[in-house]
Formats: C-alpha cells, structure tokens, sequence
C-alpha cells in the first residue's frame, strides 16, 4: 500500500514537470519580459531603464529557459523557468506582480473556500443521490418521467442564472440574507447559506440524471433480480443492494473533486464577494497576473492527482476485487 | 445594389462544415447499417420537435453567417464604388428596422418612453425632467400614443391570426400528401396523426412547427414598431442582440468540438491501437492537460490570445474582423483543452476493438497498420464521437456564458448571450431593475441548449449499443 502510494506520488513528478512547462511555453510563447513589464507599467512611454528595472525587480531579468551565458548546472538553473517554476515543488509561490506574497494569499483564502465548496459538496452530494434514489424507486412511472423532464431543463439554465435568480428573489425580494460579502467565525453562515443553496441547485440536474442512470443499470443485475425473488421488499433491494454496489462508479467522479475543493468555485465566490481562491483566480486573471495565474494552475494540478489517487485508494476500500499493483 | 462579399474566417469553416454534413448525409444515405440509427431518433417525438427548433436556430445562424459589404451610394454617376466600412451579414440586411432602430439608452420591453429621466426642453421654453418618448418604438402612432396597448394586441392577434392560417394550410397540404402516401382518406389520416400512430412523430412535429409559427408571426408583426424585448444600455433592441447571439453560441458549440475531434480520433486510435511508448507518451500528454483545471487553462491561453493581438493591432482591418479571429482562437483553445476526455474514451474503445477477430484477421491477410485504423477501427469508434459532439454541443453554449464573466470569453464587441447577461448583471443593482436583457438571454440559451439536450439523448439512445 505505501509503495503503491509513494510509486504514484513520484509518477506525479514528471506530470508536473509537464504542467510547468506547458503554462510557462504559453506564457511566454508570445509574450516576452520587456512585454510583461511594459503592460505593468503601462503602455505608452517606457523608458527601457524603466523596463530593466520591473524586470530585475520581479525576477525577468534571465534568459527564458536555457542561459548560455553561464557555467555548467547554471546554464539550466540561471533561467526564468527554472526560478519561476522549481521552488513551486516546495510550493514557494513567490510574489504576485504587484508586490504581495501569493503563498500567504492561498494560505488566507483557502478557508472561505472550503466553507463554501465543501458543503455545496457534501450536501449535493446528499441531495442527488437521494433524489436520484427516489427517481430510481418510482423507474418508468410519471414521478421518474417528469423528474427526468425536470432535470434536463435544470441542466438546460446557465449556472449564472441560478446564481442572479437566487440573489434577487431571496436577498433582494425577501432580504432574508445579504446578497453578498463575507465573515469569519459564526457570522460565515448567513453570507454561505444561499450560495451553498444555489450551489447545489445548480447541480442537481446532470448529477442527478447521471445517478440516476447508474442506479438503473445497476438495477439489471443478476443480484437484483436474486434479491428480489428471496422476497425481499424494493426498499431493502435498493438501499442495501444497489446503493451499495453503485457507489463505486459514483466514486470515480465524485473523490476525484475532493482536493479541488481547495480551490474553490470561480463563478460563485465572486458573484457573492467570497474572499476565497476562486474570487483570487478571476481578479488575477481579470487584472493579468501571471504570476497568480501560474501558482493557481500549479495548485490546481498537484489538487487534481491528489484526486486521482484518492479514488484508486478509495476504489480498494469499496471494492475488495480491486487488488493494488 | 452592389455588394462586396468579405466572409470572415468563421464563415468558411461553417461553409466547410456544411460541405462536410452534407457528404455525410450522402455517404449514409446509402448504407443500410448507418442510416438504421438515424431512423430510430426520427422516430422519437422529443427529437423531432427539438430538431424542428434547432433547425430555426442554425438557419438564422447560416443567415447570419453570409457577410459583405454594401456600396456606398454613388456621389455621381461614373464615380468609382466605395463600400460601406461596416460588414453586415445577410440576417443584418433581413432585420434592417431591429439593427437601425437605436434608442438611446434604456428602454423597457413594448415600451414608447426611455427607462431613464432626462431633463428636457418644453415648447413654452421651460425644462421638465420626464421620460422622454423614444424615436422608434411606437413611433407609427404619432404624436398622440395613448392607445399603444390597444396597438399592440391588435398586431399580437393580427400575427396569431396569420401564424394559425399558414399552419392550417400547412397541416392540410401535409395531410393531403400523407393520406395519398399512404392510401387512407383524409380523416383517417388526421386520426391517426391525432393518436400518434405514424411512423414519423408528425403530431409533434406539427405542435412545435405551431408554436414556431406564432412565435415568428406575432414578431414579425410586433418587432419593426416596437422594440419587443426593450433596449440595451446604447440603445440597442435586445431582440436583434439575442438573434445575433444565436451564430456565436452555435459557432462555439460546434467549431471547438471540430477542432478537437482530430486531436482526439488521432491520439486516442494511435495509443489504443499501437500500446506501448506510444501509448505511455500520449497517456503523459493528456494526463498533463487534463490535470490543469479547464477554466484556468482557457483563461491562460485566452489572455495570451489577448496580450498577442494587443501587440499586431494592425493586423485586423475592423471591428468585426478583429472579433471573428478572437472568436476562432476561443473556439482552438476550447478544442485544445477539451479533446482529452474523448480521447480516453477512444483509446478505451480501441484497446477492445483490437482484439477482435475480424481485426486479427485484417492483421493475418496482411493489412497495413494505417488501413486496419481507418476501415476496420475509425468506423467502429464513430458512435461514441457523435455521441460526444452532440453531447458536447449544449455544455460549450452554457460555457460561454461563464467564460464572457470571467472575462475570457468572446470578444466584448461581439453579440452572445455571454456579454449580454454580463452587462446587465452590472445593472441588477439598479431601481426599477432592468430585467430584460437577462430574460432575453436567459430564453433563447435556454431553448436553445433544452433543444439540444434533448436531440443528443436521443442520439445517444440510438448510437449507443450499451442502451440497445
């Protein structure tokens, strides 16, 4: 089991390796250091000390991935690559492009997006397969006919719908909740109640459907129907038989978001002014911080192997045919 | 009148695209096997009338999709023809009152004043501060417009009243033919339609071609007097912003999933069919991919797009040039970051096919590695790829939409449902609310997307042998 988990973990090395060099190969790609320095300093009117300076200052002032102008090892390290994308493995983020320390960043707003991405998680969670179940029960009937009618058309309305519909009815009709902002300690619930709400909602109608279709086919089976005819009652048959057995290719998609949950929603958190990581993302992307840009992917893919080897480990748990290799 | 035809770059891949379906369609046509499908999801009722709606759809988007320029009017005669800088398409040219009739700001849906307060200049000299009456809509009253509503219901029932006598005719041509078809009279025809007992859903068919056709008449009638769905914050009617949304939706959908079938029939054949370091290298290369969070990846690329075009400016001669490239590089970078998912399903599917018996036979009579890919394996593979396109299609028009929030989206000059509703989400805030802008967007994506989940279900449970 640890070898397995070490083998995996090392695997990841050379994903990462390739993440890096992707993001910085389209960074750079069309776009040099004298160009980053000129959109920060403004366009017009740059004086090239100007220009040496913001480099020098934010660590540009390198050849981009291979330095011909040193000596052995550093021919390879003495790059902008090389220091802008090594010290991430130690996740040492470096400074944004405006001077602020991104490691401390993620650090703060890591926990705003937990407390809104992980309830929206663990209670979608409840709500679809429960409401999948129920679909599952009534099968072929008016009830699982309109449910599916009715997921469809919920899959059919843009997230930003569920989002701008809640806030208007809820904050802005009933002014039962702020429409957006945020606290921390107790004061957190009233500002994550509706975007937790409308989270779930949002999502209700493919994971519903898609559960759904799980539990279905899971229904044909041989055991089912071996339940079924020692006479047990369809309410046992589906909780304890087919629940059960559909959770693994539930698990597939669900433990693989797990770590991500970190990373919290793009959307969500900056409609309702969350300070969480999603909100960081899109005001980096939106004011062109590369820097921001590069550590959130970087955090984004070390998140999403986590992910993925979660669910082989988790696969092992549920499932004792499944041996580790 | 003298045009100049200038089509942009996206109009030649819908051209090709067009070219490509329609030598499908021929290619299928006569295959017994290919065309068996095809039947099933005509025969499926939901399909039919979501087919119908998309079918409205792609036509104003194909309409939408012919660009030129008009000539100036000529100063004398003999003078050399200058055209008009702007290029407008053919649907622009159809819906001239929607594009010309421009407010200034603001106005509510079927409404005769502005949504704002102006001060304004009386007659007697002194100034009062009212909503100044708007230039277009309702302007055919006159001065007076006290009985706009009476107006207004009379076009409303004058359109339904049209929409329902070319139906009927429609209905009565289509029974005629079907009963003569056939071999029934014409009441038993209708019957049967009535119960739903042909071959063809034609009771759906001709449901949704009903509700089409009001919709269309009473706009048709509503749409040149009044601005329908109001005005957008310069002016603009919200209808023609939403109709001309529909070609960017419908471009997104369909170019990223094209631009990233190659990639994902390519790879996903070869690492499946050859295994080995091939296998290893291509599995690294999507792992990588798909380890970057999609959004942050398309926001990466799509800001560099941006950084990119900010320095060759002078490359793009206009506005709607400089959008068009904007939206092909979208539509390349959303097939670039998504063509991974497919590609593990056909490398899946490819593993399986290999094996099989009449693939080792092709092995053993001595075919070259290239043409068992082609002829034995690429057809055998082509049900999960329409599977996914369709599939695909309805969650890129809904990507949009959060791309334009995020800020990555389509080009801020562009018309989409995207722009639109981040406009008007900035406007929310505002007493009264302007609403329709979001209403607007938020009927024609649903109909749209609705439309096109259904038609991909049914495909699904046609091409998919698991459902059989």
């Amino acid at each position: 089991m640890i070898a397995y988990v070490l083998r995996r973990l090392l695997y990841a090395i050379p994903i990462l390796i390739g993440v890096n060099i992707f993001i910085f190969t389209l960074f750079f790609a069309v776009n040099t250091p004298d160009n980053m320095a000129r959109i920060h300093l403004g366009m017009k009117r740059v004086t090239p000390d100007a220009i040496a300076k913001w480099k020098s200052e934010h660590g540009y002032d390198k050849a981009l991935l291979f330095n011909n102008q040193a000596s052995n090892t550093d021919k390879f390290t003495q790059t902008i690559f090389f220091s802008k994308s090594v010290p991430m493995f130690a996740f040492k983020f470096g400074a944004a492009d405006d001077g602020r320390d991104i490691g401390h960043d993620i650090k703060v707003r890591m926990l705003p997006s937990l407390a809104l991405a992980a309830p929206v998680f663990l209670l979608g969670l409840l709500v679809y397969i429960s409401f999948a179940l129920i679909l599952a029960f009534f099968r072929a009937t008016y009830v699982d006919y309109v449910g599916v009618v009715l997921c469809v058309a919920m899959m059919s309305i843009s997230g930003l719908f569920y989002i701008i519909g809640g806030q208007f009815l809820i904050s802005k009709l009933l002014h039962l909740v702020p429409i957006s902002g945020y606290q921390g300690g107790t004061d957190a619930f009233k500002f994550l109640v509706l975007p937790v709400v409308i989270g779930v909602i949002g999502g209700l109608g493919s994971s519903s459907r898609w559960y759904r279709t799980i539990f279905l086919e899971e229904m044909n089976r041989d055991y089912v129907r071996t339940a079924r005819a020692k006479g047990l009652p369809e309410r046992i048959v589906l909780f304890r038989h087919v629940l059960r057995n559909a959770l693994i290719p539930i698990l597939t998609g669900v433990v693989v978001v797990i770590p991500s949950l970190f990373m919290g929603s793009l959307v969500s958190e900056s409609f309702f002014g969350i300070p969480g990581l999603g909100s960081y993302t899109i005001d980096a992307i939106r004011s062109q911080d590369f820097a921001i840009v590069h550590a959130m992917v970087f955090l984004g893919s070390v998140l999403y192997i986590l992910g993925l080897l979660l669910t082989d480990i988790s696969y092992t748990w549920v499932d004792p045919r499944v041996r580790m290799a | 009148m003298m045009l100049q035809m200038t089509p942009l770059w996206t109009d030649w891949l819908i051209y090709a695209l067009l070219l490509i379906i329609a030598l499908y369609a021929a290619y299928t046509r006569s295959k017994p096997h290919l065309i068996a499908p095809w039947r099933k999801v005509a025969r499926s009722p939901a399909a039919m009338a979501s087919s119908i709606i998309l079918l409205c759809f792609v036509s104003i988007g194909l309409l939408d999709s012919v660009h030129f320029r008009e000539a100036l009017a000529q100063q004398k005669a003999g003078d050399k023809i200058a055209y008009s800088g702007e290029i407008i398409s053919l649907f622009d040219y159809l819906v001239t009152p929607l594009r010309t009739h421009v407010e200034k700001t603001y106005s509510a849906p079927l409404a005769l004043n502005l949504f704002a307060m102006e001060s304004v200049e009386q007659r007697d000299g002194s100034i009062a501060r009212i909503f100044p009456r708007l230039k277009y809509g309702g302007s055919h009253l006159g001065q007076e417009r006290t009985n706009s509503r009476s107006d207004q219901w009379h076009l409303l029932i004058q359109g339904s009243v049209l929409a329902m006598m070319l139906w009927l005719s429609l209905c009565v041509t289509l029974l005629s033919v079907l009963a003569t078809k056939l071999n029934t009279c014409f009441a038993g025809m209708l019957h049967r339609i009535w119960r739903g007992e042909t071959d063809l859903p034609w009771r759906s068919l001709l449901l949704t071609t009903a509700v089409l056709l009001w919709v269309g008449m009473v706009l048709l009638q509503l749409a040149p007097k009044y601005h329908v769905f109001g005005t957008d914050k310069v002016g603009q009617d919200v209808l023609y912003l939403a109709l001309k949304s529909i070609r960017t939706g419908l471009i997104i959908g369909i170019l990223a999933t094209l631009v990233m079938l190659p990639f994902a029939l390519l790879f996903g054949i070869l690492a499946g069919y050859f295994k080995g370091w091939v296998d290893d290298l291509i599995q690294y290369i999507y792992t990588v991919l798909s380890s970057i969070p999609s959004v942050l990846l398309i926001a990466a690329a799509v800001l560099m797009l941006q950084v990119y075009m900010d320095l060759h400016k002078e490359a793009y001669t206009s506005v709607a040039q400089r959008a068009d490239v904007r939206l092909l590089f979208l539509c390349l970078i959303l097939g670039v970051t998504g063509w991974t998912s497919l590609c593990r399903l056909l490398r899946a599917e490819t593993l399986k096919l290999r094996e099989f018996d009449y693939v080792q036979a092709a092995h053993a009579l001595g075919a070259s590695h290239w043409k068992i890919m082609t002829r034995h394996i690429v057809p055998n593979v082509m049900h999960i790829v329409l599977i996914t396109i369709t599939l695909e299609f309805s969650s890129l028009v809904l990507a949009e939409a959060v791309l334009a929030y995020v800020g990555v989206g389509v080009d801020p000059s562009m018309h989409s449902w995207g722009n639109m509703i981040n406009g008007a989400r900035l406007e929310l805030a505002r007493e009264p609310m302007v609403w329709w802008l979001l209403a607007a967007a938020f009927l024609f994506m649903f109909v749209l997307v609705l439309a096109a989940n259904l038609f991909a279900d049914a495909v699904r449970d046609a091409f998919d042998p698991r459902v059989q």
